[in-house]
């Protein structure tokens, strides 16, 4: 561990130190002997990369997760909080990348929500009257011209966030966690959110600020801690909190060698991307090619926007606009079913709401979208079915107590390979994989990253969209980058490595 | 047969002997041949019925389509003379676009099986009254037309008709439901709806066609019905026949949730609920308390279903 000096001012008492905090979970190390402290009036930055531990170290201050070992003060005093209300009371406020609001209610009922103040004695009934009064306040004293009346479901994000910070207000929050409050709004909403800051921090509130925009970070920042694998990497103070300095602690590891044998053999462009525009970034344009026989890695944070660009490939959810050419010539992808037939397949990331269907079994997920093949006139062909699964499962080493096993009941491993499974019969020609290892152990990892391999000398055009550095860095052959919706650069194998990937990553 | 089919069996063959050992009435001919015939008119449309609720869905306009199909079958035979073929053949189409309309409204405006199953439910009723000027329809002498009633309403080697065509649609229904594409495919969608998309499922179509099938089914049904009842009073024909069938789907072990189901599970599941009505008759049970029998009846074999259910670990 490397830490920079850290200057200490006189007189400025912590408010919050958390010392030596450790969370595991079912296979994971979440976070390992973490330390932060934060000031009163003072803001404090977080960075890392995705799964670093932020967002776990996060919720234990909520009182969403109870630490492992580690003790947390508060205030001077030692402090367990076992509860999101237990933080609350200790004037804990955090306001997360998704918004916790309701959007039926209007923006008093929100603020208020779950403690509203009651009148007419036993008849407990709301105070509406101090609801919308105090509300009136607290938006004024935020500088934001919202009537307490109107409906959630009628503001912008922005307007939305400041809600929650009203809310944080109407608590007496004194310290305030924003995880990537920005990743939402516009660059004036940005700048209107940080003089909000600014000001509460002059009236004494300290804040936790985590954002993937190290820029931001740059700017607002008074002291920062970078997070990597779950442990701290150092702590930075102004002079030192630069692009280049955080880049570097958040990256700074070993990287074996591993996955072995890549030297593939690109050949010419096999599924090309042009000017394509998604649903979520309808405003960046995002054009790329897959050579025949490579693995294009996607890097990126989440919410760069790369699985828009993989589910408009796919058909999940169709590109606004734009062009999409499979050996030179041009498709006309609207829907999942129009992909499939042209050999574009997606493992999506998301296994259980997407991938598969869990109640049904091993053989008829990995049969769905083969049925055609193993029947006469409409009718299934139950021999042919059985024998076609059987062939792939056990080609793929699919652990399972049989074909008949309930998905649900399979590893993760096994489900992915389920997932797999089901295209492979199917000739396929481009597979994009999004997050293709996730919550996968490392066995059956291996076994995917073999399988990519051998997919792509076969012919197979494959894109590989991964947070995992090293998984990017160890099987792409070339890597596309992207943030915030379009790409900021393609690397090719030698210019690889984790600091200029990184550095693409972030603004 | 699943374990739950099998359950249901026990349940239907238990009830069956404690009838027969109270009320030696209950394996008479009449009886037996009456009761299968109830089955059979039934047990059509819950199949229907049923196959919407694989696809997570709910029908609940079966009961007032009857009413309304009803009308205008006797309208269209007695008053208006049309060849007793046309008539059929005009009953079933309809029952079929007004199953389709359903299925259109909900997967291509988005709206929900309940509210489009329950406006079907109202506007079918207040329809069918306002055509009938609220008169009780019937089939009179059955000039011109003897052969339907015959077929409707008669038997086969001494079976009642609509048992030999529910023996007939369920043969369909389940190789339509267990063995073909589509089948598979309306429990893929049922079970979890993306996941079938992104297998390249046309799941709006797959939706659309269950209604479909529920709108033809009681198209069926409701001829059955009418000569069965003979008379046809607007306001009252049919009322309640959808909970009866999405009783019958239950007990026969479909989820509400979608994606489980069976045609045999149906079947048994409809052939119970008749036999408890038939109890209710036989054992001189107020036959106020129709309803109210069905319902015990339903909770008990729920919560035995529950209790001995093997549970999962997670």
């Amino acid at each position: 561990m490397q830490l920079i000096g850290i200057k200490r001012t006189e007189g400025t008492e912590p408010l919050l130190e958390v010392s030596g905090i450790s969370k595991r979970f079912p296979g994971v190390v979440a976070l390992d002997a973490v330390s932060l402290d934060v000031r009163r009036s003072e803001i404090v930055g977080i960075v890392g990369e995705n799964g670093a531990g932020k967002s776990t170290l996060m919720k234990i201050l909520a009182g969403i997760y109870r630490p492992d070992s580690g003790a947390i003060r508060f205030d001077g005093r030692p402090v367990s909080i076992r509860s999101p209300g237990e933080a609350t009371r200790l004037g804990i406020g955090l306001i997360h990348q998704e918004l916790e609001l309701v959007d039926s209610l209007d923006v008093a009922a929100n603020i208020f929500l779950g403690r509203e103040p009651v009148s007419w004695g036993p008849l407990k009934l709301i105070d509406r009257k101090t609801v919308y009064s105090e509300t009136e306040g607290y938006l004024s004293r935020l500088g934001l011209n919202l009537s307490p009346r109107t409906s959630l479901s009628r503001l912008s994000l922005a307007q939305q966030q400041s809600v929650e910070i009203a809310r944080a207000l109407s608590l007496k929050a004194r310290l305030l966690i924003m995880d990537e409050p920005t990743s939402s709004l516009t660059s004036t909403e940005t700048e209107r959110l940080f003089g909000l800051i600014r000001d509460m921090r002059r009236d004494g509130v300290s804040f936790i600020y985590i954002s993937h925009r190290l820029a931001e970070i740059e700017e607002l920042a008074d002291r920062l801690f970078v997070l990597r694998d779950g442990k701290n990497a150092g702590i930075l103070a102004p002079p030192e909190i630069t692009s280049e300095r955080m880049v570097q602690l958040m990256v700074g590891r070993d990287l074996k060698s591993f996955y072995g044998s890549l030297a593939s053999t690109a050949g010419d462009t096999f599924l090309q991307v042009d000017g394509m525009r998604t649903r979520r970034y309808p405003a960046q344009q995002v054009s790329l090619t897959i050579r025949r026989g490579e693995i294009l890695g996607v890097a990126g944070l989440i919410g760069a926007g790369r699985t828009e660009v993989a589910q408009a490939i796919c058909g999940v959810n169709p590109a606004v606009s734009g062009e999409i050419f499979l050996k030179g010539e041009r498709l006309k992808i609207e829907s999942p079913s129009e992909a499939i037939r042209q050999g574009i397949y997606l493992i999506p990331e998301d296994r259980r709401r997407f991938g598969l269907i869990s109640e049904m079994s091993v053989r008829e997920n990995i049969s769905l979208p083969a049925l055609a093949r193993h029947s006469r006139a409409r009718l299934i062909d139950r021999r042919r079915e059985v024998e076609s699964t059987r062939t792939i499962s056990s080609e793929l080493r699919i652990k399972m107590a049989s074909l008949e096993a309930v998905t649900r009941d399979l590893s993760g491993g096994n489900q992915q390979k389920v997932v797999l499974a089901r295209w492979l019969s199917l000739d396929p020609r481009v597979i994009v994989f999004d997050e293709p290892t996730k919550g996968i152990d490392i066995a059956a990892k291996a076994d995917i990253y073999h399988l990519l391999r051998r997919l792509a000398s076969e012919g197979v055009g494959i894109m590989m969209i991964s947070s995992d550095l090293e998984e990017i860095l160890g099987n792409s052959d070339r890597v596309a980058v992207m943030r915030e919706g379009r790409i900021t650069g393609i690397l090719e194998r030698s210019e690889c490595s984790p600091e200029s990937i990184m550095r693409l990553a972030v603004a | 047969m699943a374990r739950k089919e099998i359950s249901i069996l026990i349940l239907f063959v238990a009830l069956c002997a404690v009838v027969a050992i109270k009320s030696p009435q209950f394996l008479s001919t009449a009886n037996i041949q009456n009761m299968t015939r109830l089955i059979g008119a039934y047990g059509i449309f819950s199949i229907g019925v049923g196959v919407v609720i694989i696809t997570g869905g709910i029908d609940l306009s079966v009961g007032s389509l009857f009413a309304l199909l009803g009308v205008l079958l006797s309208m269209m035979l007695v008053e208006w003379h049309w060849p007793a073929s046309l008539a059929v053949l005009a009953v079933i189409a309809l029952g079929s676009s007004l199953g389709t309309i359903h299925g259109l409204l909900i997967t291509r405006l988005h709206l929900q099986p309940f509210i489009v199953t329950l406006c079907g439910l109202l506007l079918y009723r207040g329809l069918a009254r306002y055509i009938a000027s609220d008169v009780t329809k019937g089939f009179g002498s059955g000039q011109g037309f003897q052969w339907l009633r015959e077929s409707a309403a008669g038997g086969l080697f001494g079976i009642p008709m609509p048992f030999v065509l529910l023996t007939i649609v369920g043969a369909v229904a389940w190789v339509g439901l267990h063995r073909s594409i589509y089948g598979r495919h309306l429990f893929a969608v049922g079970r979890n709806e993306e996941a079938a998309r992104y297998c390249g499922i046309n799941t709006s179509n797959t939706i659309a066609g269950a209604y479909a099938v529920s709108g033809t089914l009681a198209g069926m049904s409701a001829i059955l019905i009418a000569f069965y009842t003979n008379s046809i009073s607007p306001s009252s024909h049919g009322n309640f026949y959808e909970l009866y069938a999405i009783a019958a789907a239950v007990v026969g072990g479909c989820s509400l949730r979608g994606g489980e189901g069976s045609i045999i599970g149906i079947i048994l599941g409809t052939a119970l609920l008749q036999v408890i009505r038939n109890l209710v008759n036989l054992m001189d049970i107020p036959s106020s308390l129709d309803f109210a029998v069905m319902g015990t009846v339903i909770l008990i074999g729920a919560i035995a279903d529950e209790i001995v259910k093997p549970r999962k670990e997670f």
